[in-house]
């Protein structure tokens, strides 16, 4: 399993997170769990078949954000597990777990998709885009600075969701009409109800303000 | 999610032969968003999870036979973006109403009509039947978004296909391959989806080892003329949302007078809901408010709505009222 770099998800800089913090002291039970699961695993007597993995954890390799990550995963695993627990990007949020919310939304092969409801399998071979990308150094995405300008964002939960739907949704329709916002982005819920920032944003930004 | 074994075959004979090893329960996996959420819960606990994304051949969208074939993997926007399909309104009206690019890019159609039930008894693991020590949780619990019709067995939730309605009404034809390595099958979509006395039954015809490749739907020029067809959904948020009740109508009007219609209900039974009694009051006259209306009341004079879903009666008259007005192009308003 490859090691996440550290500096991707270090938000503040000082070389200290709280994610890092939590993740250091759930590493023991965590082990735990593992060894638990590996005992508990059938053991495979049928002939190895092309195409077909194992139900234990075997390697793949995925590539998020240009980059490859070599990683031993069992098939059950979702891709929003893999990369907010193995590749620490938690830009992607784990909320309704049953592809209905929005919160988990990053680009495969630029398209917008549900992470929770893929499998990490699934994702070799394609190109898997998420939050993260969106910031070069002190550059941002447009769409960010938009959200920023429109107040599209209260507590901010749905929000990583919220802008990687936004920025396919533009990818795709990038003169887009009210009608049409209406009719793309209704995958996306926020319990602050900042609809109509967002739809501000999506719209100034369809006609390349 | 209960551990799994994960194959990936790349033609049809392949998927079918993964699919049917002996010993081995398998569950298909397309764009995953039904599937992954039933895994989750433990709803579903095959042994195999067989991805079938990469078999070209279910791919696309063709004509044949006068008609259009369409690849069971073909995704919603494909399906929006294809010309082959501009004539087809119904199928249309339904893809207006799955308002996320989310679901556009990653469901496809066969994925929608093998949907199991969203009910919320089921999803929370008391079988498709809602049963908790042999009596029934809809029958006495919160029944609100369940059946109308046909809910006088132990089944009480409603289909959960968007696309079904539009397609019965079209008259869509399914192929189905498997169990048996070179067993194939076409098959009317009004014959395949069922209504379970058992939870082990399933809501379709399909039996384990066995999967939809691909649907063929006639062409909307007849001898008799051209196909006018619309569905019309109820949904309750502005967002992504299943239906609350749906109609879809596929109608065929010489000299303004319908001559033939084909009327199917959604999400009101544990089928799509051909409504026959709809389909004869309206043919031989032509479609105004009146006759439209007459239909929707035909529609639910055989309703037997449960304790908390009456509103549904109403939802369903209207959806067939305004599916026919708007297939005969006399939309009128919003709600």
């Amino acid at each position: 399993m490859s090691t996440p770099d550290r500096d991707q998800n270090t938000a503040n800089g000082t070389g200290f997170s709280r994610r890092d913090f939590i993740r250091g002291s759930g590493a023991a039970m965590a082990a735990t769990a593992i060894a638990t699961s590996t005992v508990e695993a059938r053991a495979d007597d049928k002939a190895a078949k092309p195409n077909v993995k194992p139900a234990e954890a075997t390697e793949v390799t995925l590539t998020v954000n240009g980059k490859e990550h070599k990683l031993k995963l069992e098939p059950r695993v979702t891709l929003l597990d893999t990369l907010r627990t193995d590749l620490s990007l938690t830009g992607c949020k784990d909320v309704c777990d049953t592809a209905n919310c929005g919160a988990c939304t990053v680009h495969i092969d630029g398209k917008a998709v549900y992470a929770c409801t893929r499998l990490a399998h699934d994702c070799e071979g394609k190109k898997i885009t998420t939050v993260e990308s969106l910031k070069d150094g002190d550059k941002v995405d447009p769409v960010v600075s938009c959200f920023v300008k429109h107040d599209a964002s209260q507590c901010g939960f749905c929000t990583p969701g919220f802008v990687m739907a936004v920025r396919a949704f533009l990818n795709s329709k990038p003169k887009a009409s009210l009608d049409e916002v209406r009719k793309g982005l209704g995958g996306n819920i926020c319990r602050c109800g900042t609809y109509h920032g967002i739809t501000e944003c999506a719209l100034e930004m369809a006609k390349g303000g | 999610m209960t551990p799994f074994e994960y194959a990936h075959p790349r033609s049809e004979a392949e998927a079918v032969e993964l699919m049917n090893e002996p010993g081995t329960s398998t569950a298909v996996l397309a764009g995953g968003t039904d599937l992954i959420r039933l895994l989750r819960r433990d709803l579903v606990t095959p042994q195999r999870v067989v991805n079938i994304k990469d078999i070209p051949s279910m791919q696309g969208i063709k004509p044949v036979d006068g008609g259009v074939m369409i690849g069971a993997l073909t995704t919603l926007e494909d399906l929006a973006a294809s010309p082959l399909m501009s004539e087809y309104h119904s199928l249309h009206h339904v893809l207006d109403g799955i308002r996320a690019i989310q679901i556009q890019s990653s469901g496809t159609v066969a994925g929608d009509l093998c949907h199991l039930p969203n009910c919320w008894y089921f999803r929370n693991g008391y079988g498709l039947l809602g049963m908790e020590n042999g009596e029934s949780l809809v029958e006495t619990g919160d029944n609100r978004y369940h059946a109308i019709f046909g809910n006088r067995g132990p089944a009480k939730f409603v289909s959960a296909s968007r696309f079904a309605p539009g397609m019965i009404a079209g008259q869509a034809r399914v192929r189905v391959v498997g169990p048996k390595p070179d067993a194939e099958e076409w098959l009317p979509l009004e014959y395949f989806y069922i209504t379970p006395k058992t939870n082990a039954q399933g809501v379709t015809v399909l039996k384990p080892g066995q999967l939809i490749t691909h649907v063929w739907l006639p062409g909307t020029d007849t001898a008799q003329g051209k196909v006018q067809s619309s569905t019309y959904e109820v949904l309750q948020l502005e967002g992504l949302d299943w239906p609350l009740a749906s109609a879809a109508v596929s109608m065929v009007v010489q000299s303004g007078v319908v001559q033939d219609a084909r009327i199917v209900l959604g999400h009101v039974a544990p089928v799509p809901w051909i409504s026959h009694e709809a389909s004869r009051t309206i043919i031989g006259r032509r479609v105004t408010e009146e006759t439209a209306a007459a239909a929707g009341e035909a529609a639910v004079a055989s309703a037997t709505p449960l304790s908390n879903n009456g509103y549904k009666v109403q939802l369903a008259r209207t959806c067939v009222k305004r599916a026919l007005l708007r297939a005969a192009g006399q939309e009128t308003g919003g709600l």
